[in-house]
């Protein structure tokens, strides 16, 4: 497995997630784990994916889905499960 | 079960996103010494024979890991092996100019930003090739942009040679501003250093090697503001435990980048590094843990405290920590720190002081482009001596400014910032650097047997 995390913030509105999740489809790129929640109308999600068996680099993925953000207007952000693995664990 | 909380991958995105946590360099060092030749020509030809292959490849890695991770790497930097070494044959300044604008040449064309080790080690006297790189000093780094280099007057080991400090103020007042910000005179400079101008390949290094350069002072300030009157201890533990993380992306970045050029990894610099960017500042650190305005009286406690939590975080972190690793105060690329000094707050006596318990000395500091030598030289020799009366590597970075008056202000633009010129005081004589002479190494010699 290669995971990246897949962060969205922002204003909710309907079909933050299917669209973030479609272009994962797309890609062959498998959510294992998902977390979100709207707090006084601020959608917040934060998604693990496996690339392992996606077509496209991390690199290629993370322009796609910052578009789809732009086009929902919420920020989205991608980055490699290793980050995380460093800075959390020791 | 969960790989991490929701909370733990917040606290990450929290610092990556919004507080300004980034990898200040990369900085590779490569022995360049097989390229030492008789003639000028030839050295510029056989450097460019030796970097270019490894050049080629290191922008394109350092891209590839920062898109890999998601993680923002601000600059890639060169360090070579000390100038001063490839200039014994040939012997004249000239020859060192040639060779800088080579350096300069090569990092532009593979989007290098900076050069390090244009540098000579002088610290107990001078021998051929470090006359030569004296000399040239002014004119290398005035005919260049990106090449960075430094003078290294002091050692524990030896002392003070204060007739190279003397020069280094000499050859500083030629320089250009933007020329200046690129030299330094030092004492103790480590071997893997991936700062500029610090950054040099060490002789003890093997022919390439990766540093790695953290930044994120916006995270460390962040966590004391959000402990509200916590007393110091608590603060201590919360800045420790950030400064743990933000070396672990350090050491994360390096052995990323050392994989893809297939060059080993060397050092995390765990020293915070801050820029001109709001939020991204040592001195609202500083601020923060409780000062009026950094430079006020508990400047040195609040500063001791910083240093002291990074270093013990940071020393968990990486077990290859190296450079400087302390903190960085440099004046001009600091916003909050600029402004202190600007205001009068923060002087060249309180920056002394907090040299004792930091690792940069006087950094970025604005003096009036008509100070008289013997005072920049004198600045500077103060800051040799506590450096080798402490053992520690320590650093002066001054910047003339052409008609530049106490407080006034100079866009040099970039990581660099606004450099405020600084008041030298009104006593500008300095008999006492003018004596000449290598001051002798103290007692902290004689403990290393």
């Amino acid at each position: 497995m290669e995971l990246v995390v897949v962060s969205v913030l922002g204003a909710d509105r309907v079909g933050i997630v299917a669209a973030v999740a479609g272009a994962l489809a797309k890609h062959n790129a498998n959510i294992v784990d998902i977390a979100q929640t709207v707090v006084r109308d601020i959608f917040s999600m934060v998604m693990i994916v496996d690339i392992s068996k996606a077509d496209v680099d991390i690199g290629a993925l993370r322009a796609e889905l910052e578009e789809v953000g732009k086009r929902l207007g919420v920020m989205v952000a991608v980055h490699h499960i290793d980050v995380f693995r460093y800075m959390q664990r020791i | 079960m969960r790989l991490f909380s929701p909370e733990e991958i917040g606290e990450v995105l929290e610092m990556i996103l919004f507080r300004e946590l980034d990898i200040r360099a990369v900085t590779l060092s490569v022995n360049t010494l097989p390229a030492i030749r008789g003639d000028a020509e030839s050295s510029a030809r056989a450097l460019r024979a030796l970097l270019a292959p490894l050049l080629e490849r290191f922008r394109p890695a350092v891209d590839k890991v920062a898109s890999k991770l998601g993680v923002r790497i601000v600059t890639a930097r060169l360090a070579v092996s000390p100038m001063s070494i490839m200039l014994e044959p040939l012997g004249r300044a000239e020859d060192g100019v040639e060779l800088a604008k080579e350096l300069d040449e090569l990092a532009e064309s593979y989007g290098v930003d900076l050069v390090g080790g244009y540098s000579a080690f002088v610290h107990a006297g001078e021998s051929r090739g470090d006359r030569a790189l004296l000399e040239s000093l002014p004119d290398a780094l005035n005919s260049t942009r990106r090449v960075a280099g430094f003078v290294n007057a002091a050692s524990t080991a030896t002392g003070i040679n204060v007739d190279a400090v003397y020069k280094s103020a000499k050859a500083l007042k030629a320089m250009r501003p933007d020329a200046a910000a690129r030299f330094a005179v030092m004492a103790n400079a480590p071997e893997d250093v991936p700062f500029m101008p610090g950054a040099y390949h060490g002789l003890g290094m093997p022919d390439a090697v990766v540093n790695v350069a953290v930044s994120g002072p916006g995270v460390i300030e962040a966590v004391v503001r959000s402990l509200g009157n916590a007393d110091l201890r608590a603060l201590h533990d919360a800045i420790k435990r950030a400064a743990f993380k933000i070396t672990r992306l350090g050491e994360l970045v390096g052995r990323e980048v050392a994989k893809e050029l297939g060059a080993p990894f060397g050092a995390v610099d765990l020293s915070v590094a801050p820029s001109p960017k709001v939020g991204d500042s040592v001195a609202g650190i500083l601020e923060a843990i409780g000062l009026p305005r950094a430079g006020s009286q508990g400047s040195v406690l609040a500063l001791y405290l910083f240093v002291d939590a990074v270093k013990k975080g940071g020393a968990m972190a990486s077990s290859t920590i190296g450079g400087l690793s302390g903190a960085f105060i440099p004046v001009s690329e600091d916003a909050l720190m600029a402004e202190a000094a600007r205001e009068g707050a923060l002087t060249f006596d309180a920056l002394k002081a907090m040299s004792a318990v930091c690792n940069t000395g006087i950094d970025m500091a604005g003096i009036p482009g008509d100070a008289p030598e013997e005072a920049v030289a004198a600045l500077m020799a103060d800051v040799m001596a506590i450096a080798v009366s402490l053992n520690k590597p320590l650093g002066v970075r001054l910047v003339p400014i052409p008609g530049g008056k106490p407080g006034d202000v100079y866009e040099l633009g970039g990581l660099y910032g606004r450099v405020v010129v600084m008041d030298l005081g009104k006593y500008l004589s300095a008999p006492v650097v003018k004596r000449g002479g290598v001051a002798p190494p103290g007692v902290e010699r004689l403990k290393m047997g």
